[in-house]
């Protein structure tokens, strides 16, 4: 008896590679702006960010005796580097992005199991690695300098300062974030630091330190907006992220803005946009029951204020990220939908109920 | 309980409720250029192959033989039981007997079947006329019984059994399900556009039958024309509402379009007639309509052949029992190889390997499918957990989960979060980015469940036999020892006997 | 840095003895474990997992000395519900993909001597001195002990057959095959 083809016999959705494609298409805009601002070491660990993730995967494809084009063509490993690398000190060396590459597709990704089986955002899992065990390479910023402009470094200073010497003294300068969470430390006036480092249109355009993926927040914006026009990402998570990051920021703002940063300068300044929009709505790590996605998304956002306000870290992106990720089985336990025809409790309707 | 209050400018939150309800995806609709001809009845083949069993319940039991000759209308096979149905002679012919014959189901089993030889002369017994009426509702539940009606839309429930449900409480609304949601299929479509008259007269008897007061015809929106000429029929007719519903799979699913049209929710252990609606086919309506009207049972139907690889897609009106390879042929062959040769709609249809597969009551479209319409290139890969199955399941499933739950053996664990209540409609696998057979892992781990029950069951029963047989055994052995043990004593007591006369003797 | 190793070890040993304590204080009693294994088996005594008796499998089962997939007529089911009572892990491969097995008669060969008749457990093979034996399909679990007695060997174990009302979809394969590679129509 030949086999048994099951129905249905025809299908709608786009494969996985054209999904992943359409979220890289949507980072472009934010990426090339960052490397026209931070210049030739930017693009350098760009490459070498995702040239290694790619070779992980590979590696691992192989030693799992599992076809590795297929692997390499559906995108998801590309992506994650893309992610870290945007994530990253756009002049760290190379070896940042060498390490973190891989370890975000070996042991957060194929030690879980592979595709669609990890528990952790593999690039926040990644950047935070390398944030506790390189502090300072993960923490040099530097302040934009355009590709053509006096004070870019041209390629071949590039290549010293990404695999060689790495930054020359006197070039790192201090983020939005940090420089606040510093002044704040100092006991200055929050209205003060922020009015002398953060400027909103020239800031979500760019114009400041930060990693790639912290400048050009409306970029991001604008890219994010596009996936949810096409339904590559659901409008919950991003729109919950960005409640809970604005919501607990007014009110605190409203109390005591001496102490506490206004929503705009939360939303516009570090990772909050990319995290939004391309971290948090990662598919796998999310949930995947409407509620369950609502709740994720302003957890995450509220810890991103939390740990901003109150925590040792100017940025608390990662953090959250990675601590909702954790709560994520069993925020899909608990928010199942209910089932057409029963009650909430699994019990099936009495006739004429509904 | 009330008729539902619907009317072509609902509430507010009628519209919100409606727009809240987000579940279902958009297939192309593939309706052209079939959806466009006109019905084409089908010449007679040179054999007929009428399964005992088209409908759900128990087979027909044939009441003729081989050697028989037989007219077109005339009884073939009686129902068995409350819920079955009669099978009757689509054409005049002999019946050249009671054999095994490959059927539309996915084991490729074959099953029972009457054969019948056409003569080419298609006599019919005489069929009487009668006004619906002047007929009461349990006659024409009998009646329907009768002819062998069962629900056309595919699901084959023998349609008087809806009927007789209103015996003792009347059920308020009718719904005549005009969705046909499915890709390609456009018989119920053309039905509604050629012989409006059938459906509305027959929703008007299904309604006497069970007591309604109003009736819904609901019909996709993607069929002007159809929805044009019902209502155009239904004019004269108050009590009847026809209704444009959204163009989206899975609309024509029963408790979907009744959630749609009046807000109601069919209980999961329960039927549409808790909710006080009763729903029927507009392909039943016109066969009912038929049947009481005029005594013509059910012996065709209409069914659309369409798909890439067939020649001229049309819609044709079909003898029941004819085998598929007539209709390919009346339709100018294949183009090509198809790639799936399918009973049914692409969503929830039938993939069959033969094309000596007759037509039964239940079919409504044959599909010659490219490979390309198919889209069945690539394999399948890993889940990415991407929730488009979620958001599309129209009953709030969730398929991954199960999907999951089935791939790791567990399968009383996919039971516990729904998959008793998943109505395999087909809309996850086909939104699935990764290409996952979901419907598959859903039918595989019903069918385990319940063959792993009748199992337990069976278990229980053979455990009650050999208990029976222990205490049979024992009861035996005891019989045996007591019996022995009589004989015993009353061998020492004959022996006791014996000595003691001996004795008497010798002291006498 | 020695207070460090000698405070955490402390601390280590500490949590263990607590740990042990509290393992053998709330051990759960296992006595009643074993009426349940019990219930779970056939119950058919047939033998063939080579304990005494259902009675004598579920001993093992409960002292862990046989392992989930010790009785052949419960098949993949009962192997699977023993594991997840007793927490054990199925070994995959021990577990062919078993098909129910049932017993029928050659009926040209059977010479109606009763000794299947009167083996069977379940009391699935009908017949009489000198008369063709058969057997009842529902009661025969396929233990396999008239197949043993059968003296002209008239007794056959084969797979029951698969009709419209017991087969099941099988499971999807991990890559289903292209559609290409089965030409389903024999037009």
């Amino acid at each position: 008896m030949s086999t048994v083809f099951a129905s249905p016999h025809a299908h709608g959705a786009r494969p996985v590679g054209q999904v992943m494609l359409l979220v890289m298409l949507a980072l472009l805009p934010a990426t090339l702006n960052g490397f026209w601002r931070f210049g030739w070491p930017a693009i350098l660990l760009w490459i070498t960010t995702l040239l290694s993730c790619l070779l992980a995967e590979a590696l691992c494809r192989r030693l799992a005796g599992q076809p590795v084009r297929s692997a390499l063509a559906d995108g998801s490993a590309a992506l994650t580097g893309w992610l870290l690398a945007m994530s990253l000190p756009p002049w760290a060396p190379w070896w940042i992005g060498a390490v973190g590459g891989a370890f975000a597709i070996i042991v957060c990704k194929h030690a879980f199991g592979g595709l669609g089986q990890n528990l952790f955002n593999p690039a926040m899992a990644a950047r935070v690695m390398l944030l506790i065990s390189f502090p300072v390479e993960m923490t040099r910023w530097i302040a934009p300098r355009p590709l053509g402009s006096d004070g870019a470094p041209g390629f071949a200073s590039a290549l010293d300062i990404t695999f060689g010497a790495g930054v020359p003294d006197g070039l790192s300068s201090a983020s939005v974030l940090d420089h606040i969470k510093i002044e704040a430390a100092r006991g200055v006036d929050i209205a003060q630091s922020l009015g002398d480092s953060f400027e909103p249109v020239m800031a979500s355009l760019g114009d400041r330190a930060g990693s790639l993926g912290e400048t050009g927040a409306l970029l991001l914006a604008a890219g994010g907006i596009f996936l949810i026009a096409r339904r590559v990402i659901g409008a919950r998570i991003p729109l919950a992220f960005l409640l809970g990051v604005a919501v607990p920021a007014a009110c605190a703002n409203l109390l005591a803005p001496q102490a506490y940063l206004p929503p705009m300068a939360h939303l516009l300044t570090g990772g909050v946009m990319l995290g939004a929009f391309f971290i948090a709505t990662d598919y796998v790590t999310s949930p995947s029951t409407p509620l369950g996605q609502w709740i994720f998304g302003a957890g995450c956002g509220l810890l991103t204020w939390i740990i901003r306000t109150w925590g040792a870290y100017p940025e608390g992106i990662a953090f959250a990220i990675l601590l909702m990720n954790a709560a994520t089985p069993l925020i899909d336990h608990y928010t199942r939908p209910r089932i057409f025809g029963r009650r909430r409790d699994g019990r099936s309707l009495a006739p004429q109920e509904r | 309980m009330g008729t539902p209050n619907i009317s072509s400018h609902p509430p507010l939150l009628t519209r919100l409720r409606r727009h809240l309800a987000q579940w279902g995806t958009h297939p192309d609709g593939r309706k052209h250029p079939a959806a466009g001809t006109t019905v084409t009845p089908v010449p007679l083949p040179p054999q007929l192959r009428l399964p005992l069993s088209q409908h759900i319940g128990a087979p027909a039991r044939p009441v003729v033989q081989a050697g028989d000759r037989v007219l077109r209308g005339q009884l073939l096979a009686e129902a068995q039981g409350n819920i079955s149905a009669p099978i009757h002679a689509p054409t005049s012919g002999l019946i050249t007997g009671i054999g095994e014959v490959p059927i539309p189901h996915p084991s490729g089993l074959g099953a029972p079947a009457i054969l019948l030889e056409p003569d080419g002369l298609d006599e019919g017994v005489s069929l009487t006329e009668t006004d619906p009426f002047s007929l009461t509702p349990a006659e024409i539940a009998r009646r329907v019984a009768a002819a062998g009606v069962v629900g056309m839309g595919g699901a084959t429930f023998p349609a008087a059994v809806k009927l007789s449900l209103g015996r003792n409480n009347p059920i308020p609304t009718l719904i005549l399900n005009g969705g046909e949601c499915e890709p390609y299929l456009s018989c119920d479509d053309r039905l509604m556009q050629e012989r409006p008259g059938e459906v509305v007269d027959g929703a008007l008897i299904i309604a006497r039958a069970v007591g309604a007061r109003q009736i819904l015809i609901g019909v996709e929106s993607n069929k002007p024309e159809a929805i044009a000429a019902l209502r155009e029929t239904a004019r004269v007719h108050p009590e009847i509402r026809v209704e444009a519903v959204p163009s989206r799979y899975p609309m024509g699913s029963e408790k979907q379009l009744i959630a749609w049209l009046t807000g109601r929710e069919v209980p999961s252990e329960g039927r549409s007639a808790d909710v006080g609606v009763v729903v029927q086919n507009v392909g039943t309506a016109a066969a009912i309509h038929r049947a009481i009207r005029f005594g013509e049972p059910l012996t065709r139907r209409i069914v659309t052949v369409a798909g890439g690889a067939i020649r001229t897609p049309r819609n044709l009106e079909v003898r029941i029992g004819t085998p598929v390879s007539a209709l390919i042929e009346f339709c100018g062959g294949f183009t090509q190889p198809p790639a799936r040769l399918v009973m049914g709609g692409p969503m929830m249809g039938l993939a069959i390997h033969s094309t000596d597969i007759p037509v039964i009551k239940g079919s409504g479209g044959l599909l010659a499918l490219t490979a390309a319409e198919t889209a069945q290139s690539d394999a399948e890969a890993a889940c990415i957990r991407c929730g488009s199955c979620v958001n599309a399941c129209p009953i709030g499933l969730l398929p991954l989960e199960m999907a999951a739950r089935i791939r790791a053996g567990d399968l009383a664990a996919s039971a516990d979060i729904g998959l008793k209540d998943c109505i395999a409609c087909g809309t996850c696998s086909f939104v699935c980015p990764s290409r996952i057979p979901l419907v598959q892992y859903f039918n595989h781990a019903k069918g385990e469940l319940a063959s792993r029950e009748r199992n337990r069951m069976k278990q229980a029963a053979i455990r009650e036999l050999v208990e029976a047989r222990s205490a049979r055994m024992e009861r035996e052995a005891r019989e045996k020892a007591e019996a022995a043990a009589r004989r015993k004593a009353e061998r020492e007591r004959a022996k006791a006997e014996a000595a003691a006369r001996a004795q008497e003797e010798h002291t006498a | 840095m020695l207070n460090a190793i000698f405070s955490l070890s402390a601390l280590g040993v500490l949590f263990g003895l607590i740990l042990g304590l509290a393992a053998r204080r709330f051990r759960v009693d296992s006595n009643g474990i074993e009426a349940e294994l019990l219930d779970m088996l056939p119950g058919t005594n047939c033998g063939q997992c080579g304990y005494p008796g259902c009675a004598g499998a579920a001993t093992a089962l409960a002292n862990g000395e046989a392992p989930a997939t010790c009785c052949p007529p419960g098949g993949k089911p009962l192997a699977e519900a023993l594991a997840a009572r007793l927490g054990l892990s199925l070994d995959g491969a021990a577990l062919t993909e078993s098909v129910p097995m049932i017993a029928s008669v050659r009926e040209e060969i059977c010479i109606g001597c009763t000794k299947c008749f009167k083996a069977c457990p379940t009391d699935a093979v009908i017949g009489s001195v000198k008369q063709i034996h058969s057997v009842i399909r529902e009661a025969c679990t396929g233990c396999a002990k008239c197949e043993h007695i059968c003296p002209t060997g008239a007794i056959e174990i084969e797979p029951v057959p698969v009709t419209l009302q017991t087969w099941v979809w099988p499971r999807p394969a991990v890559s289903p095959p292209l559609a290409t590679q089965a030409t389903p129509v024999n037009a």
